[in-house]
């Protein structure tokens, strides 16, 4: 019997063989992470994960962002690209192919996160040797496994809703996974966080990964928003997984706001849970690159960004820009604005001089130094996805939502924000200003461009409505209300396609 | 008189009697005895074998030394052979006869003649050398004779004149009129079309008429003349259904070959090209523009392009785009010394230019519709960057051939050197190649050994493409120069802070001068062959092939540290390295034989192939312009791609009374790519064909010559997917260091799991075909006309799979369907043949339709498709779409909305889906860039030493995407931010503020007309003292294009042209030497 045709591969490692060797586990965890981070197996382009789409379009964060951003107030782009603008125009369809890109992203986390699921069960880690501290970090593993895919399922269903359901228990093949609703899919996101809650390492174990913290906040994230989900108001819980947080005592705010967002982010004790990046070994055209990138134009200065040159695309809007009584950053210095040169007014959307840009992500440290890429294209900066400020505000909201707690810390909580945004007391507030207005307002001071927006904007019912207007919603010059049913996005029509045990969500075509 | 093979004249067959003493028997029965026993071909002049009756040894078929035994008989009746490219030639023997075992059993009467004269002459061939054995016959009459060892003739005439008729196998026959000439020299030219009477099939040759696939010849005769610098620039225009799209007019650049259209989607629909017996790979090569280049064109002796599944089902996996099989020049056996000396120099010049506006127009569109801040960019200089990037190229090749025979030993060694100059300025392409062919006979010519080797050495200076569009695009009132130190002394757009702006365009100028770009290939591709006729049984061969293709490749790219872009990093050098290592071993055997008995002959193969393909590239870091690394990671592990094809193969070929012709073929293919469920794959094929013209009924009919109706169904398989070599296998890769994670303070690179399909498994194309070939008035007029059908199955595409599913979104399965459906037709005319002169004609039309009638497991026809058709404007925007029930590749646009007086109205399309908004769901699929049909014309005239040629093509139904209109054809184009930007004339037309880019108004009917070449030459004839013919010709290539496409070029394979190399207009003078 001939076996000349039955070769394998000179430098891959075939799955069969590739649980057996524990040093193989880490590098497969670190992917799981860098799904978020890069597109592919080499930086910043090149075997990517996804395909059908441009692959510096096909970052996770990129995508995530633009989805929880463009669609608001908050951010503006000048490009041309595909449908980039019916983001803004709040038009999109569900051929749109960022919309496509992201949910792909999402799904392939799910994916990656199953196999090793999967792989690591403890009947399998026995039967391949794996044991004793080797087993109890492999545990860790994968508790840190579905954290992740705990994620990305609440991406899904914060921004999909009713979605397809898939678990370790699949197996990788040819199969139509059957649609899950966005109240069970809650449920399950919900037991899967409080499985794995003490799994997880303590809070800042090691950088990087998703600690007891992280899923904390993520439970946090969870019930407050529980009321949208699922229709069923879960306040209290917020309130006491904000606590955890809180009470774990291992994190603190930043002493200088301008610091979060800065080539050497990953020092701050702030941090919660980053996605990390390095201008030479974690890079990408999408992620940090795309946000140090896209908002420097017009007469801004690259070098102080750290970079070789702006990319001349993303925007505030005014409705941004008026929650500060002063732009130059010199009382509140969340006020992080380019005006010169700029227009408050934004006439012509593919205009980069229309509208502000905010200047708060750069490729500098806090000495002033440009990141480690010479050539100047990708960042060291980190995206802090969960920081502590967040987790204060959460408190704040769930407390004046009726979830208990303590209005008088969640006042404390809210103050010490603006003391660090005023270098003082001055911007502090008093209890009776302290409402849910406010604090929608507070959140966009003190997180705009950090993909919180629409989440916010959709538990305020400010998203669609008509009540609440910015520039060029609705594809309107001064904005208009649009169909209710945008608080989700549509299901794309690829996979509707290929599954045909998919139902799209309602208001939206094939 | 009659010319051996397949038969001898009809005045044999009555004189039969026996002879006395020894067996005897007739010339006629002993050639066929012979014909039959060993294979051999024969030719002699009918009035040798007139009233002979031969004696002859009993032992005559158990012979086991023809040559022997046949001079013996011959001899023993005053006759003796010559052999002449393998056919023995029989005339009378030279020494006195002997006499002895002759008996003529009659004398004829001497006809009558009154005042004959004697005119003699000497028969040579298009070489010089004398042809021994051709027959000389007067016209109309059945006097004649046959020229002698030295070629020489004596015959009586007429005093009254008439025409002598010069014929000898594999040679054109020719007339000449007797007049008052007493001495008549003739040169006999090789007949191609006899010569092919043989047609290469894979593994092994047919004879023509025995072919009942689709298979198209076009030998060197044909070949298209001019600067031809890549092999399959031969057959361009010349081939039915076969459609070769230059990828632009760089130096050494391929082409785009579809066979039939190709019936893939993602996977490969390149044909498989076999050159002398190895199977080649056609994936690319680093460092050169093009995987054929290697090959020197003045060492190919043939294309046969085996078009249907009848004809390539022997190549099996990978024949579902057809195969192209070249041959490559040998030396022939008893051939003297020959050389072959040619020089060919031309002068590429670019035609047309795009339209921009010149300084002074912008200048006043600017200062008109501009900005303040944009009129303060505006510059003083008049530049006119595309005269400043093109120039006047020059291309020299040079080639010399030395073939001959020493001894046993045929040979043929070339030597080519190509240098040739790109009309975009700083790019070069240069080949050195050598061509070895050793094809001796061993044991009495039952082996014969067939060495072939190629070798070239490549060396390409890319130029820096991205300058056509930027000459397009830059600032016409800027300067080249900015008269300063930075950057180099290049102008270049800076930012408000004085750096370097990376949004701008870059100076054209900058880009060619500062960028080095160079890659040199060493290639080497040959094999050997070994092919044995049994001695107990010399039906039966046995061949050997093993053969090899090697590569080495490197290059680099380099940027000085003052090139504005790379100056951040003191300037770049990225590397790169490849080596592919390719080998082959075949084996078959083959049985011919003729059974008299029961009127039929077969012709059976039955072989075994193996091929393994490896290519591996390492990686590099980057490092500055000094050398020192840009990073100190260390450089991922190499790409590496390997697999391994296994085969098994058949043919049988069934000739029954001459005219009923069956063909039946299968091959068993496995290849490493697919799992074990799927690793094998069998490919059938069933082929019949008539001779309509041997039937009683045509046989003796003057007007047809030649009617074939040929048959044939048959699968052939894919496998050559994109993506990866092991896509059944469940693996996990190891990611680039610039690609790794984070945990604490350590980085950690990537492993991750690769989707995958258990069951993938072989794309196979179900091809009918039909077609007859027909020749008329003596094949004046011939043809054939061939209608298809193929069917897809299992296509081989990359589509999306349920969201959760797999470890990707798209995976390469088999999935869906698509149709192809095709005429083509080939009519040649000999116009005109006399000695002096000769004119014909060529046409050949091909109609062609696809389309994809099933891209999803499940049907959904509310399913837009996938979006294909990249476009320059913004990122990531796709103007193409695959739909079923469409044609591949289809434009999916806007429908523009124009006022009263036909003027686009800006961003108002029509709103086709009637919603009430204009959005993405009323984008319509319209137009395709694959013609509906397309031709090919050529036609030569010869008159005395002149000839004249010329070839034209066409194309109709192609449309095209003016993405140069588009993505410049606006007012926006100018209003970036801190640089300004040339636009198109046609926003003078469109007035458009902003892109359109999917405005159907930028689709335009790209059907062309090109007259390809054309080619005039004077032949000198023998020259200093016989030593040596001279020929000389002239040529132009491109010389005009008849369209009404606004580009440059309405010849693009994509469909979209944005800014695409274009293709020179080519004049040429060569010189062509034999001694």
């Amino acid at each position: 019997c001939d076996h000349s045709l039955d070769i394998e591969p000179k430098f891959d490692v075939v799955s069969a063989n590739v649980y057996r060797d524990f040093a193989n586990y880490k590098p497969i965890l670190a992917k799981m992470y860098a799904g978020y981070a890069v597109t592919g197996q080499q930086g910043p382009a090149g075997r990517p994960d996804i395909s059908g789409i441009d692959e510096g379009f096909s970052n996770y964060l990129r995508q995530y962002w633009q989805a929880q951003e463009l669609s608001t107030d908050e951010a503006i782009i000048a490009w041309n690209d595909g449908n980039l603008r019916d983001l803004h125009d709040m038009d999109w369809n569900p051929s749109n192919e960022f919309l496509r890109a992201l949910y792909n992203r999402i799904y392939y986390q799910v994916s990656l996160t199953n196999e090793f699921i999967r792989e690591t069960s403890d009947d399998m880690l026995s039967e391949r040797g794996i044991t004793g501290a080797n087993m109890e970090e492999a545990r860790r593993f994968r508790a840190e496994a579905r954290f992740l895919r705990a994620l990305s399922y609440w991406h899904a269903l914060d921004l999909y809703g009713n979605v397809p359901f898939v678990t370790e228990k699949d197996r990788v093949g040819s199969f139509f996974p059957a649609q899950t609703s966005r109240t069970e899919l809650f449920k399950y996101v919900e037991s899967e966080l409080l499985a794995i809650e003490n799994e997880l390492g303590d809070p800042r174990f090691e950088y990087g990964r998703a600690d007891k913290a992280a899923a904390w906040t993520l439970l946090t994230k969870l019930y407050l928003n529980a009321q949208v989900y699922t229709g069923q108001p879960r306040y209290a819980d917020a309130v006491t997984y904000a606590t955890k947080v809180i009470n774990s005592n291992q994190y603190q705010l930043e002493e200088e706001y301008a610091h979060l967002f800065l080539a050497d982010n990953h020092t701050s004790r702030e941090i919660i849970f980053p996605i990390t990046f390095d201008g030479m070994r974690t890079t990408t055209w999408g992620g940090m690159t795309y946000l140090v990138h896209a908002p420097v134009g017009g007469n801004m200065n690259a070098a102080a960004f750290g970079i070789n040159g702006g990319w001349g695309g993303l925007r505030t809007t005014k409705n941004i820009v008026n929650l500060f009584s002063d732009l130059s950053g010199n009382t509140d210095e969340r006020a992080m604005f380019h005006t010169n040169g700029q227009k408050l007014e934004i006439e012509d959307i593919f205009t980069f001089t229309d509208g502000y840009p905010i200047t708060k992500y750069k490729n500098v440290n806090r000495a002033g130094q440009a990141g480690s890429d010479p050539s100047g294209n990708h960042p060291d900066t980190d995206f802090p996805m969960f920081r502590l400020a967040d987790v204060y505000l959460m408190y704040a909201e769930a407390v004046l939502r009726g979830g208990g707690g303590s209005v008088a810390t969640a006042l404390g909580y809210v103050n010490e924000l603006r003391r660090r945004a005023y270098d003082g007391t001055t911007g502090n507030i008093t209890q009776g200003q302290l409402t849910l207005d406010f604090l929608i307002n507070e959140r966009a001071r003190e997180l705009k461009w950090e993909g919180h927006r629409r989440t916010d904007l959709i538990r305020y019912d400010r998203f669609t409505s008509a009540a609440y207007v910015w520039p060029w919603k609705g594809a309107v010059p001064e904005g208009r209300g649009v169909e209710a049913f945008r608080t989700l996005y549509p299901i794309p029509s690829t996979d509707l396609t290929a599954n045909p045990n998919l139902t799209q969500n309602p208001g939206y075509g094939r | 008189t009659a010319q051996g093979y397949p038969g001898p004249g009809p005045n044999l067959a009555a004189n039969h009697t026996s002879g006395p003493a020894y067996t005897a028997t007739t010339l006629k029965d002993l050639l066929n005895d012979l014909k039959n026993a060993h294979g051999i071909q024969f030719s002699y002049q009918a009035s040798l074998a007139e009233d002979l009756k031969l004696i002859v040894p009993d032992a005559k078929v158990e012979a086991k030394n023809v040559d022997a035994f046949l001079g013996q008989t011959l001899a023993s009746n005053s006759l003796e052979y010559k052999k002449v490219k393998g056919v023995y030639i029989i005339s009378k023997s030279k020494q006195a006869p002997s006499a002895a075992h002759a008996v003529r059993t009659a004398t004829k009467p001497a006809v009558s003649v009154q005042q004959d004269v004697t005119v003699t002459g000497r028969v040579i061939d298009d070489t010089g050398m004398a042809l021994p054995g051709v027959t000389v016959v007067l016209k109309g009459t059945t006097r004649g004779t046959s020229t002698n060892a030295n070629g020489d003739f004596s015959l009586s005439v007429p005093a009254s004149g008439g025409t002598l008729v010069f014929s000898f196998i594999g040679y054109t026959t020719q007339e000449v009129a007797i007049g008052n000439q007493s001495t008549i020299n003739v040169s006999l030219k090789t007949d191609t079309k006899a010569l092919s009477e043989v047609v290469v099939v894979g593994y092994g040759t047919q004879r023509k008429t025995d072919v009942s696939g689709a298979v198209t010849q076009v030998t060197s005769e044909d070949f298209v003349q001019g600067q031809i610098t890549t092999p399959e620039q031969l057959i361009q225009g010349k081939v039915a259904g076969v459609q070769i799209t230059p990828n632009g007019g760089a130096p050494g650049a391929g082409s785009r070959i579809r066979i039939r259209a190709g019936g893939s989607l993602n996977a490969s629909n390149d044909p498989l090209i076999v050159i002398d017996g190895v199977p080649i790979d056609n994936s690319g090569v680093s460092g050169t523009a093009n995987p054929l280049s290697f090959l020197n064109p003045n060492d190919i002796e043939s294309f046969n392009i085996l078009k249907d599944a009848s004809a390539t089902a022997i190549y099996g996996s990978r024949a579902s785009n057809g195969v192209i099989i070249i041959t490559t020049k040998k030396g022939k056996a008893g051939q003297k010394l020959g050389v072959t000396f040619t020089t060919q120099h031309s002068l590429s010049r670019v035609g047309d230019k795009v339209d921009v506006l010149t300084a002074d127009e912008f200048r006043n569109v600017i200062n008109e519709r501009g900005s303040q801040a944009q009129r303060d960019l505006l510059g003083t200089a008049n530049t006119n960057w595309q005269d400043l990037i093109y120039q006047t190229a020059y291309t020299t090749d040079n080639n010399l051939s030395v073939d001959g025979s020493v001894g046993f030993l045929p040979y043929r060694v070339s030597l080519g050197y190509l240098n040739q100059d790109g009309v975009l300025k700083t790019g070069n392409f240069e080949r050195g190649s050598i061509g070895v062919n050793l094809s001796p006979r061993f044991l009495d010519d039952h082996l014969t050994v067939n060495l072939n080797y190629k070798g070239a050495m490549t060396q390409s200076k890319f130029a820096d493409e991205g300058a056509i569009g930027a000459a397009v695009a830059f600032d016409p009132t800027q300067p080249v120069r900015s008269g300063n130190d930075q950057f180099g002394g290049y102008f270049q757009w800076l930012d408000a802070n004085g750096r370097y702006n990376p949004l701008a365009t870059r100076n054209p100028i900058s880009m060619l001068e500062q960028r080095d770009d160079q890659g040199e290939v060493k290639r080497h591709i040959g094999n050997v062959q070994l092919d044995y006729k049994l001695h107990f049984l010399p039906e039966l061969r046995a061949n050997l092939n093993l053969g090899f293709d090697r590569s080495n490749s490197e290059g680099s790219t380099f940027w000085p540290a003052d090139f504005a872009p790379e100056a951040p990093n003191n300037g770049r050098i990225n590397r790169y390295e490849q080596e592919k290592r390719n080998s082959l071993f075949d084996f078959y055997l083959n049985y011919v034989k003729d059974l008299t008995g029961i009127n039929s002959r077969i012709d059976a193969t039955a072989g075994y192939s193996f091929q393994e393909f490896e290519n591996e590239s390492p990686q590099f870091i980057s490092t500055d312009a000094d050398g020192v690394p840009l990073s100190d990671l260390q450089p991922g592990l190499p790409t590496n791609d390997f697999y391994r094809l296994r085969s098994y193969f058949g043919r049988l070929n069934y000739v029954l009374l001459d005219r009923y012709i069956l063909t039946a073929t299968v091959r068993r293919d496995g290849s490493s790519r697919f799992g074990d469920e799927n690793k094998w794959g069998t490919f059938p094929a069933l082929a019949l064909a008539w001779r309509i013209n041997e039937e009683s009924f045509l046989k003796n009919s003057p007007s047809v010559s030649e009617l074939k109706l040929r048959l044939g169904v048959g699968v052939t398989g894919q496998q050559d997917l994109p993506g990866s070599f092991f896509p059944y296998l469940a693996r996990y890769t190891v990611s680039d260091n610039t690609a790794q994670y984070q945990f604490g303070n350590q980085f950690f690179n990537l492993l991750r799991p690769e989707g995958y399909d258990t069951g993938i498994k072989w794309e196979e194309t179900v091809t009918y075909n039909a077609g007859i070939d027909f020749g008329f008035v003596n094949n004046k007029v011939n043809g054939s006309l061939d209608y298809y059908f193929k069917d897809t199955k299992d296509l081989l595409a990359l589509i999306s799979i349920p969201a959760g599913t797999n470890l990707t979104n798209q995976l390469v399965t088999n999935v869906g369907n698509m149709e192809t459906r095709g005429l083509e037709a080939t009519l040649n005319y000999m116009a005109i043949s006399t000695d002096k002169v000769s004119w014909n004609i060529g046409v050949n039309g091909t109609y062609q339709k696809r389309e994809i009638t099933n891209l999803s497991k499940i049907e959904d026809p509310n399913f837009e498709g996938y979006e294909v058709g990249g476009i320059a404007g913004g990122v990531g925007n796709n103007i193409q779409i695959r739909t079923v029930g469409y044609a591949p590749d289809v434009f999916y646009v806007y429908k523009q909305v124009y006022d009263a007086q036909g003027n686009p109205i800006e961003g108002l399309y029509a709103d086709l889906n009637g919603d009430g908004v204009i959005d993405a769901a009323d984008r319509y699929r319209y137009k395709k860039p694959e013609p509906d049909f397309f031709l090919g014309f050529n036609t030569q005239l010869t008159y005395g030493n002149w000839d004249l040629g010329l070839i034209m093509r066409g194309s109709v139904g192609n449309y095209m995407y003016n993405n140069v209109y588009s993505n410049n054809g606006a007012y926006r184009a100018f209003s970036f931010p801190g640089y300004l930007q040339n636009v198109s004339p046609n926003v003078l037309e469109t007035n458009f503020n902003d892109f359109q880019l999917f405005s159907d108004y930028y689709m335009e009917n790209a059907s062309f007309l090109r007259m390809e070449n054309i080619n005039l030459g004077y032949n000198f004839g023998r020259i200093m003292n016989d030593k040596a013919s001279l020929r000389l010709n002239a040529n132009i290539q491109n010389l005009f294009v008849i369209t009404n496409y606004n580009g440059l070029d309405p010849e693009i394979a994509s469909g979209i042209d944005n800014n695409f190399y274009p293709r020179p207009r080519v004049y040429t003078l060569g010189l062509t030497v034999n001694l």
